[in-house]
């Protein structure tokens, strides 16, 4: 029997996660060259309709867990049962989608299975290691267009991915089954448990779907604010993202990150100030349709991976592309 | 009450100085030269907890990390801003391990230092970031665990209500200790070291475990403890113009402007 590869499908609120269906397109893809189907596991209260959805995407098998105290995420037994499922069905390949919840979850069962968990992949295909196909796990490096392969040597193999950065799979005739899990709670799994979800509406657009993004980084330090990334960002009609050093400046909040423990945004324009392109930040906006970077250090990895540069003091640049575009307008 | 609290601390390259960073023309590797060492920003937000609930209830507050020698400054600097204990997990064998081989040390050097009501880390860290070790750690102590936590309210005695961050909003969870909890950089603001925290800092001790003295098997942590391996480092080809513009900055802006129009950038 050949080993089945494994899709975390994450619902929330009753709603499944996007994430959960570009995982299932990826899923598809290195079964092709793995042999074996793709599955889905699905947690929650009453998920039927969420199990219609994923068999409508060409998901071939879609394993139900379904328990009233499942409805909401609970850290205990989501992992419990997760790890379960898994060393009961020994999938050769695990995906999980690198969500707030999906992330720790992930980490907690690879610790749980005693096996490895590769976070935030940006390109995942099979290839032979050594003579024997494996899941080559592909993370950004440090700076500019570095990256890393990486394989497992334990199973299953597993990897996180984060949101936007694989293609949905497509709909079709669904000809999968959907099987049910049995769900036995263990006593001591509530140890932490979740309450309720608050959902709050955001303030602004979400950043992803903005089809302008202009972010800055480190450099604006030298204007001594954060305010005119913000009016460049009015000008063009679109939003405002930032580095971890600017987070960590307080020049932007958690919802504005972008990169690899942020956002990953792809619009059509993506406008990187002060920022000099390390690898955590840059992954965040590769499918931008062009790239502008202003940055000052001419050895920047930014320019790496930019359309158009400008190498230059902000102080004296910003203003003048703001008055510019502006008039442009 | 009187709780034990454990921080766990990496000691990073400073994120404001990733400007820095450099890739070698030839080489196409990144050169890290001249970039310092600092605590992880948001270790030093889960500190900052720590010593909070200190300074609210009877609490000790130790820091631990995995490191190097040089790892030592990192607990200098976290006893400096309070901390009462300090203790290194150093070995050549905890050298180049995943997060699985890491957790596998840090654990036993929790568990190393006593009994521990709560352990505070970190969310992720800016050099790798995956934020997997914190969760890890929380399963090979088999303790609870919460990740992305931006507020922390004692509700009884060994009962927390903790508000978890969400994609859109955020999760309330009820947490018995002894737990671990990932931090957010929302949680609170760290304080900065004084002056008398450097003195005070001078009369701690630093302790130090090797593997051996953690009773650790060399099999379990660093590069043989880790299950996921780099097989290669490679340059990804960029599909990128990759077109410089010099000049002076009206030039530059002027040239960039006409670029933008031509590739279509700026229809909305």
């Amino acid at each position: 029997m050949s080993k089945e590869i494994w899709v975390w499908a994450e619902q929330r609120q009753g709603r499944l996660m996007p994430v959960s269906l570009e995982l299932l397109g990826k899923g598809q893809e290195l079964s092709r060259k793995l042999g074996g189907k793709v599955a889905a596991v699905l947690m929650g209260a009453e998920v039927r309709e969420l199990a219609a959805e994923l068999l409508e995407h060409g998901c071939e098998k879609v394993y139900v867990a379904e328990d009233p105290i499942l409805s909401l995420y609970q850290s205990g037994p989501y992992g419990n049962l997760l790890a379960g499922y898994i060393e009961e069905s020994k999938p050769e390949i695990v995906l999980w989608g690198a969500t707030s919840v999906g992330g720790e979850l992930a980490a907690w069962v690879a610790a749980r299975l005693r096996t490895g968990l590769t976070a935030h992949c940006i390109d995942l295909y099979i290839d032979d290691i050594k003579g024997k196909p494996q899941l080559v796990q592909v993370v950004p490096g440090w700076g500019g267009n570095l990256a890393l392969k990486i394989v497992c040597d334990t199973t299953p193999q597993m990897a996180t991915v984060k949101p936007g950065v694989m293609a949905e799979a497509p709909r079709t005739k669904a000809q999968g089954e959907i099987l049910p899990l049995a769900v036995e709670i263990k006593g001591g799994d509530f140890r932490a448990e979740t309450i309720e979800i608050v959902e709050e509406e955001l303030e602004e657009r979400p950043l992803e779907e903005a089809k302008i993004v202009v972010a800055g980084g480190w450099g604006l330090n030298s204007l001594g604010s954060f305010e005119l990334v913000g009016e460049l960002a009015k000008v063009l009609g679109g939003a405002v993202g930032g580095t971890r050093p600017a987070l960590d400046k307080g020049w932007i909040t958690e919802s504005s990150l972008i990169g690899q423990s942020g956002k990953t945004v792809s619009p059509d324009l993506f406008i990187s100030l002060g920022a000099s392109g390390a690898a955590q930040f840059t992954t965040g906006f590769e499918k931008a349709k062009v790239i502008l970077a202003v940055e000052q250090n001419p050895q920047a990895p930014i320019f790496e991976i930019a359309d158009i540069g400008i190498v230059g003091d902000l102080k004296s640049i910003l203003p003048l592309l703001i008055q510019e575009l502006k008039k442009g307008l | 009450m009187a709780l034990n609290i454990v921080v766990c601390i990496k000691q990073v390259p400073d994120p404001e100085h990733f400007s820095k960073v450099s890739l070698d023309p030839v080489t196409k590797t990144i050169s890290r030269e001249g970039i310092p060492a600092i605590i992880n920003p948001l270790d030093k937000n889960a500190l900052e907890e720590g010593l909070r609930i200190k300074e609210k209830f009877s609490a000790k507050v130790a820091v631990i990390t995995m490191g190097p020698p040089q790892a030592r400054r990192a607990l200098e600097e976290a006893l400096a801003m309070g901390a009462d204990e300090a203790f290194l997990l150093c070995d050549k064998a905890f050298a180049a391990a995943d997060t699985l081989g890491t957790a596998c040390a840090l654990a036993p050097g929790i568990q190393k230092i006593g009994h521990f009501d709560l352990v505070l880390c970190g969310n992720e860290t800016v050099d790798s970031g995956t934020g997997q070790v914190g969760p890890q750690i929380a399963q090979f102590l088999n303790i609870p665990y919460l990740t992305k936590v931006k507020e922390i309210a004692f509700d009884e005695e060994r009962t927390l209500i903790v508000k978890r961050g969400l994609e859109q909003g955020y999760m309330r969870v009820r947490v018995k200790l002894p737990a671990l909890l990932a931090v957010n950089k929302e949680i609170n603001k760290p304080r900065l070291t004084t002056a008398f925290g450097i003195i005070a800092a001078a009369e701690k001790e630093i302790k130090a475990f090797d593997c051996r003295e953690l009773g650790v098997d060399p099999n379990d942590v660093g590069i043989s403890g880790s299950p996921t391996r780099v097989v290669e480092t490679f340059q990804r080809v960029s599909q990128r113009r990759r077109e410089v513009i010099y000049g002076s900055p009206e030039e530059a802006v002027k040239k960039t402007t006409e670029r933008l129009k031509e590739f279509g950038a700026l229809v909305q």
